[in-house]
């Protein structure tokens, strides 16, 4: 292959290129969008052809900004085959995260792998709400899309600690019967959190199928709201993560007395069945080295 | 020293030194000792030892050659057959294969053979161009395409074969990284990493195209390989799933997989202080089992600063798998044994940490069907063991992506690929594997052995598709 060749592969991927043909040049993982979502949560638009031809809703990837980073797994927000792109949603709260902000346009992540995990089983319920706090908006965002295109009368709740940390707010309101927006310091939308909404609408009215993602507490919560009613409620799961297709166990989350692995078993799960309070304390074991590692970035920077 | 006279020991960094660092703990042979070892070696007319290694290097041969003070030219023997030397020299159970079956070791010692292929390998490395491949041996054969999944001990083997043949070879990896296990498995004071990139710069010399960040079976399928230009798809995804004992408290945190505890520091460096890989300095680490993988993270964990290191096992020091020279290595740096001991529970504080583990004494009864003395718990022996850090490193079985994204391969019921032994192919046509992933898991030259069956296999199965008389 010659250098047009390339060239022609790189811009037209990946109609043109077969699997055969592929060289490391055309997997390289170049930024081609940002945008800032709010004042900690990025958007990037990546080029990752071979995860953008067969990513489907709910699956993620692993990503490693660079040669000294953490490998993090990020929900697929959106993917473009045509343009092998994908998008990725992210609050800048670790070393890691805010590493990966700091990347421009132009400018390339060092590895992104996937998409790794089950896609949301996407069906038609009748009745779906999808309850989303913080962040958790860009993973529910293509789960809200796919519920909605089937078929499904949808109800969003969107949650955030204040009004400028509220995203995703017209994408949802425009793919959605009904939008409900809660702050908890009355900012915008209802002060509150995003239960109380929830559990007026299952007193209310019959509400088939639930999904849930963000903070964990927030999944917790979501759960018991919906388990009296026997309402299905899938929570998609946010594990301590490394290679991300079975391999190092540390994602391990138990689901009904049972050990599962958020990368290969999920990150889908029936939100009553899986044992909150342990992933909460997995996921907190690195609290003191995550905030060392934040010193690390804020001394590098003077 | 005259032939069959005493074996040369390796000589080693010594352990109060060695586990302040992941320095190299053996240090190879220098030139003199290395001749005199070769010197021993009797030149069987039968060679025993080339049947002894599961790749069939031509031992003799290269151990006359450093004899002769040509190390460069010795290994140049060993690579028509093993592109891996430098890396099997320092991690073969060769006491278990060539070493086992050298004439020598019937009277006294065995020819110290991985000492002398190491020997010879890192010779090349310092005196020779590395630049001046072989050239493939049927250039023509490079219009069809071979696509290799893994780029570990199996698939660098059936990479480099395939490529020295003529094929063009695309190796798909998972992660950000080449090597497989010998990566993120194998602990760099046993197979330094700069090794490690050596030979997989010899393997991409050969023409070899590695693609990393790749996941075959989830971004790619394996039928998709076939239907996008490649002819024969080779599978050595290795076993990658960490085996736990499904015990009560096994998810509490501070419990790793022997997997996830060698993962964070052999491939993400988490105790390099600029890398952002979170580990925590244990105070009192249990390794549980008494394998290699055991061995190797009972002995990272003291090189992190962990104040006591034990490996809990439930049989005697006799049916210890690891290695007799890494459970040696590990006694000298001070991890300590306790045997016969079954873990029951593990026991958590009110974070959610584990705190402790609960076991029972064992003894042995009676041979089981592996031949070694099953172990029965000694009623009412209940005892803690202390420790803020556990390592569950009992095993790994094979990795499921592929298993569960290609449903026509045909697999046993705990995961291994089925395939015919003579050719490596599965239960699709086209389709080959080898490794780990095959046979759950084994050595590194099991794997490499398994790649050249697999790579011969791929070679007759495209000459024979596509009537080749070249």
């Amino acid at each position: 292959m010659d250098k047009q060749d390339q060239k022609t592969h790189v811009g037209k991927w990946p109609q043109n290129c077969k699997l055969a043909s592929i060289e490391p040049e055309h997997l390289r993982n170049v930024i081609v969008r940002k945008e800032k979502l709010a004042p900690t949560v990025t958007l990037v638009e990546v080029r990752a052809p071979l995860v953008a031809r067969s990513a489907k809703p709910g699956q993620f990837v692993i990503v490693w900004p660079h040669e000294k980073s953490e490998r993090i797994p990020l929900t697929i927000s959106d993917r473009n085959p045509e343009t092998g792109t994908i998008t990725l949603v992210f609050q800048e709260v670790g070393r890691t995260t805010i590493e990966l902000g700091q990347r421009q346009v132009g400018e390339e992540i060092a590895s992104v792998a996937g998409p790794l995990g089950n896609p949301t089983e996407i069906e038609l319920y009748g009745s779906a709400v999808v309850v989303a706090g913080g962040v958790g908006a860009a993973i529910a965002m293509p789960i809200a899309k796919a519920l909605k295109e089937i078929g499904n009368n949808l109800v969003v709740i969107l949650g955030a600690r204040e009004r400028a940390l509220v995203i995703l707010e017209d994408y949802m309101r425009a793919i959605s019967d009904q939008l409900i927006i809660t702050t908890d310091d009355g900012s915008y939308g209802r002060k509150g959190v995003v239960t109380e909404p929830l559990q007026e609408l299952v007193s209310a009215q019959k509400v088939d199928f639930v999904f849930t993602a963000g903070p964990l507490p927030m999944m917790k919560a979501v759960a018991q709201v919906t388990k009296p009613h026997g309402i299905k409620t899938i929570a998609s799961l946010d594990a301590i993560m490394i290679d991300g297709t079975g391999m190092c166990g540390g994602c391990r989350v138990t689901v009904g007395n049972k050990t599962l692995f958020t990368c290969v078993d999920g990150p889908d799960f029936d939100a009553h069945l899986v044992d909150w309070d342990e992933l909460q304390a997995r996921k907190s074991f690195y609290f003191d080295e995550e905030k060392a590692q934040l010193k690390t970035i804020a001394g590098n920077k003077q | 020293m005259a032939k069959g006279g005493t074996r040369n020991p390796m000589p080693k960094l010594p352990p109060e030194i060695r586990i302040r660092s992941f320095e190299e703990v053996a240090l190879g042979f220098n030139e003199e000792q290395a001749i005199d070892e070769a010197e021993r070696c009797l030149g069987c007319k039968n060679k025993p030892c080339v049947y002894g290694c599961p790749v069939n290097i031509d031992i003799p041969e290269f151990i006359r050659l450093i004899r002769e003070a040509n190390p460069v030219a010795a290994a140049r023997v060993i690579k028509k057959t093993n592109a891996l030397p430098a890396i099997c020299g320092r991690v073969c159970p060769q006491k278990e294969q060539c070493e086992k079956v050298c004439v020598l070791a019937k009277k006294s010692e065995a020819v110290a053979i991985g000492a002398l292929e190491r020997f010879a390998a890192d010779q090349e490395a310092k005196h020779s161009n590395p630049a001046e491949p072989p050239k493939p041996e049927n250039p023509e054969l490079c219009k069809y395409c071979v696509a290799v999944v893994g780029s570990g001990p199996a698939g660098l083997t059936a990479a480099s074969d395939l490529a020295r043949t003529g094929y063009s070879v695309t190796i798909f990896e998972a992660l950000h990284k080449t090597g497989g296990v010998l990566r993120y498995g194998i602990p760099e004071f046993r197979l330094p990493r700069h090794i490690l990139d050596r030979e997989v710069d010899y393997v991409r010399s050969l023409g070899v195209k590695i693609l990393t960040d790749v996941v075959i079976g989830k971004a790619v399928g394996v039928k998709d390989l076939l239907n996008e230009g490649f002819e024969a798809v080779f599978i050595g995804t290795g076993a990658g799933t960490p085996k736990f004992l499904g015990i009560p408290g096994e998810n509490l945190s501070g419990i790793y997989s022997g997997n996830e505890w060698l993962t964070r520091i052999n491939l993400m460096r988490a105790h390099e202080i600029d890398y952002a890989t979170p580990i925590k300095v244990p105070k009192r680490a249990c390794v549980i089992g008494a394998g290699n993988t055991a061995m190797d993270c009972a002995r990272t964990a003291l090189r992190l600063g962990a104040k006591e290191v034990t490996i809990v096992y439930r049989r005697s020091r006799a049916e210890m798998p690891a290695r007799a020279e890494e459970i040696e290595n590990a006694e000298e740096e001070g991890v300590r044994f306790q045997l016969l001991t079954n873990p029951k529970r593990f026991l958590g504080n009110e974070r959610g940490a584990v705190e402790a583990i609960e076991c029972s004494r064992m003894e042995l009864g009676e041979a089981d069907e592996s031949g070694r003395r099953r172990p029965i718990p000694v009623p009412n022996s209940e005892f803690r063991i202390e420790c803020d850090t556990v390592i569950v490193a009992l095993g790994q079985n094979p990795n499921p992506l592929i298993r569960m994204t290609t449903p026509e391969l045909d697999t046993e019921p705990w995961g291994g690929i089925i395939v015919d032994p003579r050719t490596g192919m599965t239960s699709i046509p086209g389709v080959f594997a080898g490794g780990d992933v095959v046979t759950g898991e084994a050595t590194v030259i099991a794997a490499m052995g398994a790649g050249k069956i697999a790579a011969a296999g791929i070679d007759s199965y495209i000459r024979q598709k596509h009537n080749l008389i070249i």
